[in-house]
C-alpha cells in the first residue's frame, strides 16, 4: 500500500490517507474509522450537556415552583414539557446512540478485530453526517416559534399529533424530521458494523474468538435494524397527521392512536437492549482484564444475547398495559416480559462467577464496571414490578417507572460511556487520564446518583404522577415529606452535576498533558492493544496485519510465565 | 481492484454448482401470466377465489422473484434467515397489534366513526 | 495494491462485502414496508367498507404499471447476466431499459394520482387514502431512488468498471418489485 507508486493522478489522489491531510479532510470529512469514533464521542459529550442541562432546570423547578432559575429563569408550563420531552430525546437518541453504539461501535470493531477500517468507510463517513444533521434540526427546533417538541418523547398521539395540546406547531415536526434523519444514520453505521463483523476479521479469527463486546454491538445492531423500520413508517404517517390533515391516529376519523404506540413501542423495547448489550459487553472486557481471569462460559454468554435479542421483540406492549390494550395480550406480555429477565439475571451471574477467585485490581474503569452489574441490578428487578400487568396498573406513570427507567438507562448511558472512555482512552488518544481523579468523579457520581433516584422510587409508591409541572396544584402530593424528598433529590443532582466538572478536566487534561500511553498499558489480550497508542491511519502497517490463533480471554493460563496472552501471538 | 471484488463476486455465485442456467424470459412470461390471472380473479366475483387470486399469486410471484431474480437460493444460507426472521417479526406484530386495533370499543370508549355512519 | 481497506478484500462470511450490505439494507427494507403494510390491513379488515372506497381504484393502471415493473425486473436480471459474463456495456444498456421502466411507472404514477386527486379523492378524503397515497408514495420513492443509483451504476458499467455493481442494484430492484407485487392486490384488486 504505501510502497507502491501511485501510477495515476486518480490513484495518487485516492491515497490521500497516508499524505499531510489538511485539517479538514483529517478532521471533518475523515473516512478513519477512528476519527469517526471521536466525531461521534465529542457531538454525543456536547448533546449530553444540554440534555444535563435541561435535567437541572426541570428538577429546580420540581423542587422550587415558580422560582427564577439560575442560568435559566423561570420556566412556563409550556418549556416544563419540552424540557423534559428533549432531556429524554436527547439522552436517548443523542447520547445513549451515538456514544455507546457509535462512538465505541466505530473505535472497537476493527481493532478488535483486525482490520485496517470499515468495510464502507464513505458510507461510515456519511453516517456521521446525517446524524450531526439530525442533532443540528433537533437544536434548531428549541428556537423555532413555540419551541421545542412537547409532547413526551413517546410522542403519543393526539399529545404529538395535534399542536392545540403539544403547543408546538413547528417543533413537533422538526422533532420528527430530527429523530427520522438520526435513525437512517445507525441504519448506514449499522450496516456497516454487520458486514465489518461478518466478513473482514482477521485470518484465524472464528466466531467464538471475537470479543464479547463485538458480539453485543453487532448484535445490537442488528437488533436496531430489525425494529426501527415500523416506526420508520409511523413516523411518516404522524408527519402526515401532523402538517397534512390524515387521520392515522386520529379515531375520530377512522384512526387509531393505539397503533402509534405500538409502532413505537415494537422500536422501542428493542431499543433498550440495542444500547444495553454493548455496555454489557464492554463489562465483560474490562471484567476479564482487571481480574486478570478467563471470561466465565463464553459460548454461554453468546447463546443467552442471542437468546435476549429474539425474547426482546416479544416484551414491547409492557409499556401499554393502562393504555386500553386487550388484556389477554396484556396477560402474554406479562409472561414474556417475566421470562426476559431470566438471561439477564444468568448474564449477571456469569460475570460474578468471573470475578470469583481473580486477582481484582480495582482501577477506575473496573470501577464503573462493576458499579454497572450493581446499579443495573437495581433497575432490572424493580422492572419485575412494572412487568406484571397488575402491578402496573398502580406503578404506571408514576415516578416509579421513572427511578426505574433511570436506574437502567443511566447504567447504559452513563456509567456505560465513562467506562469505554476511561478503558479505551490510552488508545484514542494515546495518553493517560489520571486514574485518582478518575476514582474521585466515579465516587462523585455514583453516590449522587443514587440519592437522586431512591427517593423518586419512594415518592412514585406514594402516588406522585410524572409529568407535572407544579405539585403545589396536588395538595395530596404536596406533603412537607414528600416536598423535602423533591428538594433532596434536585440537591443531589446537583452535586452529581458539578462532579462532572471532574470527568471533563480529567479527560481534557488527559488529552494533552497525560503521560504517553504505551501499546497496552492494562496487559489486555485482544488485538487493539497489539498496535501503537494511538494506531496510525490503517491500524497496523499492512506487512503486520494480526493473525488470530486464540480467543480474547486467555488470562493468567497455567505454566505461562505472562499473565496474559494476546490473541495474535503464535503459539 | 474492481477485477479483485469482480472475482470475489463470481465465487459467491458459485454456490449453486451445477445449477442450470435460468430462462429469464420464461420466468418473465409466468409472472404476466399469473398478473393476468389474478385481474381477472375478481370478475368471477366469488370472495374467496378473489382473495386466492390476489395474494396466493402475489406469494407465488414474490418467490419467483426472490428465487430466479434475486438468486436468494444460492446465497449462503443465513441470507434467507435474516429475510425469514424479519418477515416473522412483521407477523408477530400484526398478530399482536391486531386485536387492538380493530376492536371498536373498550369499557369506556368507543370508537366514534366505527358505529355505521361513513364520513 | 488498491486504494480499499485491507477490510474489503476480506469475506469471512462466504459471500462479497458489496452484497451482504446489500441483503441487508434489504431486511431493514422489509420491516419498513412490513410496519406500514401491516397497520394497513388490520385497518383494512377493521372497516368493511374500505372496499367500496378501495373500488374508485383503477385496476388497469395498477395491473400496467406491475407489468413495467415486472418487465424492469427482467431486464436487472438480464443486466446481471451481462455483467457476470463480463459484458459491461451491454449490461449498462440493459440497466437504462430498467431506468425507462421506473421512469414509465413513476409517470403513469403521476397521471393516476392527478386524475385521483382531480375526483375529489386526496390523501385526507378517508384513511383509506392516506394509506393509498402514503404505501404508493413510500414506495414510488424507492423506485426514484433506486432509479438514481442505477443511473451511477450505468455509468461505470459502460466501462467496464465496478461491474459488480449490476447485481447489487439488481436485488434492491427486485426487492421493490416484489414490495409492488403486494401492493397491487392491497390497493387495487381487494375491493
Amino acid at each position: 500500500m504505501a510502497e507502491s507508486i501511485p501510477a495515476t493522478p486518480e490513484l495518487a489522489h485516492d491515497e490521500h490517507g497516508h499524505h499531510e491531510q489538511s485539517f479538514a479532510s483529517k478532521y471533518l470529512f475523515s473516512t478513519d474509522h477512528k476519527m469517526i469514533a471521536k466525531q461521534y464521542l465529542f457531538t454525543g459529550i456536547a448533546m449530553a450537556l444540554i440534555g444535563g442541562f435541561f435535567a437541572y432546570a426541570f428538577r429546580m423547578q420540581l423542587a422550587f415552583p415558580g422560582m427564577d432559575i439560575p442560568f435559566f429563569g423561570v420556566v412556563s408550563p409550556g418549556e416544563y414539557n419540552s424540557l423534559i420531552t428533549n432531556h429524554g430525546t436527547i439522552m436517548i437518541f443523542w447520547v445513549a446512540m451515538p456514544i455507546i453504539l457509535a462512538a465505541f461501535g466505530n473505535l472497537v470493531i476493527p481493532l478488535m478485530i483486525g482490520c485496517d477500517d470499515m468495510v464502507f468507510p464513505k458510507i461510515n463517513r456519511l453516517s456521521y453526517q446525517i446524524f450531526l444533521l439530525s442533532a443540528l434540526v433537533l437544536i434548531s427546533s428549541f428556537f423555532v416559534e413555540g419551541g421545542g417538541f412537547g409532547g413526551s418523547w413517546v410522542a403519543y398521539p393526539p399529545l404529538s399529533s395535534e399542536p392545540q395540546y403539544n403547543l408546538t406547531p413547528l417543533g413537533s415536526s422538526l422533532w420528527i424530521g430530527a429523530v427520522g434523519l438520526e435513525f437512517v444514520a445507525f441504519l448506514l453505521g449499522g450496516i456497516n458494523f454487520i458486514t465489518t463483523t461478518m466478513n473482514s476479521r482477521a485470518p484465524g479469527m472464528k466466531m467464538n474468538d471475537i470479543p464479547i463486546v463485538v458480539w453485543m454491538i453487532v448484535i445490537a445492531s442488528v437488533l436496531f435494524m430489525a425494529s426501527v423500520g415500523p416506526l420508520l413508517a409511523g413516523a411518516i404517517m404522524l408527519l402526515f397527521d401532523q402538517n397534512l390533515g390524515t387521520a392515522f391516529y386520529d379515531p375520530t376519523r377512522g384512526g387509531d392512536p393505539v397503533l402509534w404506540q405500538h409502532l413505537f413501542w415494537f422500536f422501542g423495547h428493542p431499543e433498550v437492549y440495542v444500547v444495553f448489550l454493548p455496555p454489557l459487553g464492554m463489562v465483560a472486557d474490562i471484567i476479564t482484564t482487571f481480574a486478570r481471569k478467563k471470561l466465565f462460559a463464553y459460548r454461554t454468554v453468546l447463546y443467552t444475547v442471542f437468546g435476549t435479542g429474539v425474547l426482546s421483540f416479544t416484551v414491547w406492549a409492557h409499556h401499554q398495559f393502562i393504555s386500553g390494550i386487550d388484556p389477554r395480550m396484556a396477560n402474554i406480555f406479562t409472561v414474556t416480559t417475566l421470562l426476559i429477565s431470566i438471561p439477564i439475571a444468568e448474564l449477571m451471574f456469569v460475570y460474578i462467577a468471573t470475578l470469583y477467585g481473580g486477582r481484582i485490581s480495582l482501577t477506575t474503569p473496573m470501577l464503573w464496571a462493576l458499579s454497572f452489574i450493581a446499579e443495573f441490578l437495581i433497575g432490572g428487578v424493580t422492572g419485575i414490578f412494572l412487568g406484571a400487568s397488575g402491578a402496573d396498573v398502580y406503578f404506571h406513570d408514576t415516578y416509579f417507572v421513572l427511578a426505574h427507567f433511570h436506574y437502567t438507562f443511566f447504567p447504559i448511558a452513563i456509567i456505560g460511556f465513562y467506562m469505554g472512555v476511561t478503558y479505551w482512552f490510552p488508545k484514542m488518544f494515546g495518553k493517560m487520564m489520571s486514574d485518582f481523579w478518575g476514582k474521585v468523579h466515579f465516587w462523585g457520581t455514583i453516590i449522587p446518583f443514587n440519592m437522586i433516584f431512591i427517593p423518586l422510587f419512594v415518592l412514585g409508591t406514594a402516588g406522585q404522577h410524572r409529568r407535572i409541572y407544579d405539585y403545589s396544584h396536588f395538595p395530596e402530593l404536596m406533603t412537607p415529606g414528600m416536598q423535602d424528598m423533591r428538594v433532596f433529590a434536585t440537591m443531589s443532582l446537583l452535586v452529581m452535576l458539578a462532579f462532572q466538572l471532574v470527568f471533563l478536566i480529567n479527560f481534557v487534561n488527559g488529552m494533552i498533558r497525560g503521560p504517553k500511553a504505551e501499546k497496552n498499558p492494562w496487559k489486555a489480550n485482544s488485538l487493539e492493544w497489539t498496535t501503537e497508542s494511538p494506531p496510525p491511519h490503517g491500524n497496523w502497517p499492512p506487512s503486520e496485519m494480526p493473525t488470530v490463533y486464540r480467543g480474547p480471554y486467555e488470562y493468567s493460563v497455567p505454566g505461562r510465565e505472562k499473565d496474559y496472552w494476546p490473541q495474535n501471538e503464535p503459539t | 481492484m474492481s477485477e479483485q471484488s469482480q472475482a470475489i463476486s463470481e465465487t459467491g455465485d458459485g454456490h449453486g454448482e451445477g445449477h442450470v442456467e435460468t430462462n429469464y424470459v420464461k420466468i418473465w412470461a409466468w409472472l404476466v401470466g399469473l398478473l393476468a390471472v389474478s385481474v381477472a380473479g375478481p370478475f368471477l366475483e366469488i370472495f374467496w377465489l378473489t382473495m386466492v387470486t390476489a395474494f396466493g399469486i402475489a406469494c407465488v410471484k414474490a418467490w419467483m422473484v426472490a428465487k430466479h431474480f434475486m438468486h436468494i437460493t444460492l446465497e449462503p444460507r443465513f441470507v434467507g434467515y435474516i429475510v425469514m426472521t424479519s418477515l416473522v417479526f412483521m407477523l408477530l406484530f400484526f398478530a399482536a397489534v391486531a386485536p387492538d386495533v380493530m376492536n371498536a370499543e373498550g369499557t369506556q370508549w368507543v370508537k366514534p366513526s366505527w358505529l355505521g355512519q361513513p364520513e | 495494491m488498491s486504494d480499499r481497506p485491507i477490510a474489503t478484500t476480506r469475506s469471512a462470511a462466504g459471500m462479497p462485502t458489496g452484497k451482504l450490505a446489500v441483503w441487508w439494507v434489504v431486511v431493514s427494507e422489509i420491516v419498513i414496508f412490513g410496519g406500514l403494510l401491516a397497520s394497513y390491513i388490520m385497518h383494512r379488515l377493521a372497516h368493511s367498507d374500505w372496499g367500496e372506497q378501495a373500488a374508485h381504484t383503477n385496476t388497469w393502471i395498477g395491473a400496467f404499471n406491475t407489468l413495467v415493473l415486472l418487465s424492469s425486473s427482467l431486464s436487472a436480471v438480464l443486466a446481471h447476466k451481462a455483467a457476470s459474463e463480463g459484458n459491461g456495456p451491454k449490461a449498462a444498456k440493459l440497466l437504462w431499459l430498467t431506468i425507462l421502466g421506473a421512469v414509465t411507472f413513476v409517470t403513469v404514477k403521476g397521471f393516476e394520482w392527478a386524475h385521483e386527486i382531480e375526483l375529489g379523492y386526496t390523501i385526507t378524503s378517508s384513511t383509506f387514502w392516506s394509506f393509498y397515497y402514503t404505501a404508493a408514495g413510500l414506495h414510488a420513492a424507492h423506485v426514484i431512488a433506486g432509479a438514481i443509483i442505477m443511473g451511477i451504476v450505468a455509468v461505470a458499467a459502460a466501462k467496464n468498471r465496478e461491474l459488480h455493481r449490476v447485481e447489487l442494484i439488481g436485488i434492491y430492484w427486485h426487492f421493490v418489485d416484489l414490495v409492488w407485487i403486494f401492493l397491487f392486490p392491497l390497493l387495487y384488486i381487494a375491493k
